[in-house]
């Protein structure tokens, strides 16, 4: 009997979590939902909890061993039972989760290959075809030596493969051919026209030669963010529009009301502001709080706000306040100083992260006036706000132009101009500018 | 058309030429009235006379050194060095001369001159007279080497080397100059310098071959493919310069390659076309390139077992064949 512990898979996207700390030892008795370890993904770092009681037998695992979700890490049961793989033994490494488990990492013991394929010998050109056709090479039969596939097997497992799954993507089996650039090579081509062989064609420039110089290595959360931008400005057409607002109103309420939420426990700072004239500009723009897909705009019903938070050198990390439009000031306030603290601290839980509809960059905090941040897929949208400063603004009251000096902010909106145009997102951006400017 | 013998298509490409061309002349070493030690040019000298096919000292530096001298000045001469393993006399002129006399001269000289070189064993001839030499040649950029292993081809490519304005090494397989016989056209055609041919198409493997190998390779292809191995068979016919394209494609197309050559293994020319298929082909390879040649042994032996030993035949070349095509 006994019971094992999984690598859970935190986010949707998420494949693999590094163990960060074990805190129990082998031998130590654990409690229903008593933490077993910390797991670290490049998105969270959370707490792995015991689904059972009982004596921890083995840990299969390292500290900083990264893992893929759905593997056994640990086995917990009753005091002097043998864990599978023996009290000392190899760690049992099988994955438990079926479709997770890697065909490099299980010795094709399952699907219709030989099983000998697996451990052989790949060659290029088998390699460059499964590469090409994403073709499991595992669950190939090998005919070659030693039960080794060859360009033949692959070959004729696609032709299979292909004949009886004839709806099945053929942009995805579309074969590309690779460009092999001609060699330039004097003594193999016409022999002795070197002059004109070698310098009358024109050569296309190499990529320049990077200068020497440290490399700083990937992080999860860089490569992560990197993949995430890269993706968002292949998907939408971004458009930005930037506002200018006058928080005259918003400065005398927050002056206000500081030492009130102070005494529950919240400091008030401007982002509940703009959190809450987001809200109410989404509500009367529900077009703003989508998301484009081929067959249709989805319009969410919840409002489940991100915010993004920096963590300086280690990157950036987007909380989400869910249902944001069921909460007042002081609960946005609050939540938006829990989900800040707790980003900063990596103590987010995994769902945290996940399911906004719409996302707030405060790249003011930093000095910025105004930006044009690239939208969180699968949103719309992205609002960015910049530094509030005093400005000097010209007021027309009763016909008369006079001078007067205001703390102004520049907002700004990047949409996806496939949802919205310049029109609609201008009115969405007026409703924020509204809302900000007659605050009460 | 005829059916001929290798030498029958080589001696009928020089007396054609000869006839063709006033300019063209061959020296050599008994290859007046005797007609050559393999009567390559027999009956030319009654035909043309002591002033087109003239007698040499047995000097193969001089020989070479002639057949330039004349070269430059616009005549076409044809060496005949009797064995390929006495060129090396003549390695100097060859090399230092020959070669590099239309880059050294930006272009003003050129070298249009034919050294015809018998070369390979299997004819008990001994260390001095079974040599293959063609690698250290295609090693030398500014010569060309060519090695027939056809009649046909033969003519064809020895027409093309006699009006080609470089030197070009001609090299014959003596032991099938009266072994490998072919139809040949009568009269003029020329075969270019340069094209591979693909002489046998086949899914399974490509053998790369030439000359004589070439024909023990036809031999052994067609013993395999009883047994249902196909064979792609690629006479490169020019090594120097390698008609790359041929080369690669046939590459792509098995994913397996073995290459046959007489000469010892160890930097042989089988190396540069490996090399280049694993430069430049490397996503296309299914299987080890191979190599079939002869020992690094200092020469070809005389005794018959042991030049057996020595030699590739169609017997080693068919199970190298079934080895890679198993794989």
């Amino acid at each position: 009997m006994g019971t094992q512990v999984i690598m859970p898979q935190l986010g949707e996207s998420v494949v693999e979590g590094k163990i960060s700390q074990w805190l129990k030892k082998v031998g130590d008795q654990v409690k229903l939902y008593e933490p077993i370890l910390e797991v670290e993904t490049d998105k969270v770092t959370t707490e792995v909890t015991a689904a059972t009681e009982g004596t921890v037998l083995k840990l299969y695992f390292k500290e900083g061993d990264v893992v893929k979700a759905g593997t056994q890490i640990a086995f917990i049961g009753a005091a002097g039972e043998t864990p599978p793989g023996g009290a000392s033994g190899t760690p049992a490494l099988e994955p438990v989760m079926a479709g997770i488990a890697q065909a490099s990492a299980v010795a094709g013991t399952t699907g219709n290959g030989n099983g000998k394929g697996a451990g052989a010998r790949i060659s290029p050109v088998v390699a460059r075809i499964a590469a090409e056709y994403h073709v499991d090479v595992s669950q190939i039969s090998g005919t070659g030596e030693g039960g080794r596939v060859t360009k033949k097997d692959i070959l004729a497992y696609i032709e299979k493969q292909s004949s009886s799954q004839p709806a099945q993507g053929e942009g995805q089996r579309a074969r590309v051919e690779p460009q092999l650039e001609p060699w330039e090579q004097p003594g193999l081509g016409e022999l002795f026209r070197p002059s004109e062989e070698v310098f009358g064609k024109p050569t296309t420039p190499a990529a320049p030669a990077l200068l020497p110089g440290e490399t700083v290595p990937l992080t999860g959360i860089r490569r992560a963010i990197a993949e995430h931008m890269v993706a968002s400005k292949r998907t939408s057409p971004h458009v930005t529009t930037v506002f200018e607002v006058d928080l005259t109103k918003v400065v005398a309420h927050r002056t206000a009301n500081k030492a009130l939420f102070e005494r529950d426990g919240v400091n008030l700072t401007f982002t509940p502001y703009f959190v809450a004239a987001t809200i109410a500009a989404l509500k009367q723009n529900p077009l703003v709080n989508s998301a484009w897909t081929d067959t249709g705009i989805v319009l969410h019903r919840a409002i489940n706000l991100g915010i993004a938070v920096s963590l300086g050198a280690d990157g950036l990390i987007v909380p989400v306040i869910k249902n944001a439009d069921s909460m007042n000031l002081l609960g946005l306030a609050r939540a938006v100083n829990d989900l800040a603290d707790r980003a900063r601290r990596k103590q987010l839980k995994p769902d945290e992260v996940q399911g906004g509809t719409f996302t707030i960059t405060n790249h003011g905090a930093s000095g910025s006036l105004f930006a044009t941040p690239i939208i969180n897929q699968p949103q719309c949208g992205i609002l960015g706000v910049g530094k509030i400063e005093k400005r000097v603004v010209v007021v027309t009251q009763a016909g008369v132009d006079s001078i007067a000096i205001k703390p102004m902010v520049y907002v700004g909106l990047t949409f996806d101009h496939r949802i919205l145009d310049g029109n609609s997102a201008d009115n969405f951006v007026t409703a924020i500018k509204q809302v900000l400017e007659n605050w009460v | 058309m005829s059916e001929k013998t290798l030498i029958e298509a080589i001696r009928e490409a020089m007396d054609e030429e000869l006839a063709r061309n006033s300019e063209v002349f061959i020296t050599g070493e008994d290859v007046g009235p005797r007609g050559g030690v393999f009567r390559a040019t027999l009956g030319l000298f009654a035909k043309y006379g002591p002033t087109r096919i003239i007698d040499s000292p047995l000097a193969e530096l001089s020989i070479v050194a002639v057949g330039i001298g004349a070269a430059m000045n616009g005549l076409r001469p044809i060496c005949e060095i009797q064995f390929a393993d006495f060129i090396q006399p003549a390695y100097n002129q060859i090399v230092n001369e020959a070669a590099r006399i239309y880059y050294r001269t930006g272009g003003t000289f050129t070298v249009p001159m034919v050294i015809r070189a018998p070369y390979g064993g299997g004819i008990g001839g001994g260390l001095y007279h079974s040599q293959s030499i063609e690698a250290t040649y295609s090693h030398v950029p500014g010569l060309k080497v060519v090695i027939p292993s056809n009649p046909y081809d033969a003519k064809g490519l020895l027409k093309s080397a006699i009006r080609d304005n470089n030197p070009v090494l001609f090299l014959e397989a003596k032991k099938g100059y009266r072994l490998i016989k072919g139809e040949v056209p009568e009269g003029d055609y020329t075969v270019p310098i340069g094209p591979a041919n693909v002489t046998r198409e086949g899914t399974d493997l490509t053998v790369y071959a030439y000359g004589m190998m070439h024909f023990y390779c036809q031999q052994a292809a067609e013993e395999v493919g009883k047994e249902g191995i196909s064979v792609e068979l690629v006479d490169l016919r020019t090594l120097n310069p390698l008609d790359k394209d041929t080369v690669l494609n046939s590459f792509k197309k098995t994913g397996k390659a073995l290459i046959v050559y007489e000469d010892n293994r160890f930097l042989g020319y089988g190396a540069e076309i490996a090399a280049i298929l694993a430069d430049e082909g490397f996503n296309y390879m299914d299987a080890p390139i191979m190599r079939l040649a002869g020992p690094d042994v200092p020469g070809v032996p005389y005794s018959h077992p042991l030049q057996d030993w020595f030699m590739p035949g169609p017997k080693k070349i068919a199970d190298a064949m079934r080895k890679l095509a198993a794989y």
